[in-house]
């Protein structure tokens, strides 16, 4: 059977409620085979009192160390202090790295705070403005690019 | 099974983050001029919305897609091995706008990249970044083909604080994309000197 009759059969057929559109979500276009919230089990933030920001960097604990913790973490958590142990890094570049929401990274990284297993560090707060030597740095630094 | 990895441990330096926002119409080139400066390739990262976007989005129809993602780029740039500074092009749809204030909060400063063949579309940005009070540079990126305004008229049109800066850019040069970034903490600066002063009598 040619794949033209299939998609006729499809979308002709009545079990196929949104129409034809809905025939065409095969493999990645379906999106994800585990849906993201799945993997902090339905959590939408975690238990440490601060939000992270976006720029906030997770920096590993000696704890991470411990070979014996990597039983004990989902495959998302273990990657996130991998990719930490290699070089810290923003939430904002864990999350593009490992292809997940920035909302669930939060909450996987809250996890890790909570068992000691990285801490992350707090960017200027807000209303509190950074000092003119550091914005002194800063300009020098672009002026070297 | 365990990995191996313990003698991979060294002392992490802590560095200092900062951000810095380019907002501007969509097409007026935020991912090109974060392209020109960032030591790593654009990156993306996705916000997933459900219950946020639940009452702005008309799913009528569309009943079975519940969650709207939104991306962002950023690009960083290490300054010094703890001193980071990251930049983020703000999601272009209006009415993502809610996702500016996380963005918007701690921000260093930021870049409005303005196209004069659709300065509208830049209109938004300028209004937040006035309203919020963050100190903010309008960049004129220079398309080929597109008439050329000199820094003045855009001001005009802008309605811009005369403090504000303007400048004319080409957001695939890294030199060019650098002034305007050094532009913007100058000005930073010395909003934050005048902030810093109490308001003497």
């Amino acid at each position: 059977m040619s794949a033209d009759s299939f998609r006729d059969t499809a979308s002709g057929s009545p079990s196929a409620p949104t129409g034809a559109g809905s025939s065409r979500w095969y493999d990645a276009e379906a999106g994800p085979v585990v849906r993201p919230y799945a993997m902090t089990r339905g959590r939408t933030s975690s238990a440490t009192r601060h939000r992270l920001d976006l720029i906030a960097i997770v920096i590993p604990e000696p704890a991470a160390d411990d070979p014996g913790r990597d039983q004990t973490l989902s495959p998302e958590h273990v990657e996130i202090v991998e990719l930490c142990s290699d070089m810290p890094q923003s939430i904002a570049e864990l999350a593009s790295g490992l292809d997940l929401p920035v909302g669930v990274v939060r909450v996987l990284v809250g996890d890790l705070v909570e068992d000691e297993l990285v801490h992350v560090t707090r960017p200027v707060p807000p209303a509190e403005l950074p000092d003119e030597s550091l914005l002194r740095e800063v300009i020098n630094g672009l002026r070297a690019l | 099974m365990a990995f191996g990895r313990s003698s991979r441990r060294k002392r992490h330096v802590e560095p200092v983050t900062l951000k810095i926002l380019v907002a501007g119409g969509f097409g007026v080139g935020k991912t090109t001029l974060v392209g020109a400066v960032s030591e790593i390739r654009p990156l993306r990262t996705e916000e997933r919305l459900s219950e946020a976007g639940r009452p702005v989005d008309d799913v009528a129809g569309v009943e079975s897609k519940n969650t709207t993602t939104v991306a962002m780029d950023f690009g960083r740039i290490t300054l010094r091995e703890d001193l980071v500074l990251y930049l983020f092009g703000t999601p272009g749809q209006d009415r993502f706008w809610f996702l500016w204030d996380e963005l918007a909060q701690g921000a260093l400063g930021a870049v409005v990249l303005a196209d004069t063949r659709r300065l509208e579309d830049c209109f938004a940005a300028v209004d937040y970044f006035e309203r919020r009070g963050i100190p903010f540079t309008v960049a004129v990126n220079l398309f080929e083909g597109a008439e050329q305004f000199p820094t003045e008229t855009v001001r005009a049109a802008l309605d811009l604080d005369p403090e504000v800066p303007v400048l004319l850019c080409d957001a695939r040069d890294l030199a060019s994309v650098r002034d305007v970034l050094v532009a913007v903490v100058e000005h930073a600066m010395v909003r934050a000197d005048r902030l810093r002063e109490p308001a003497r009598t």
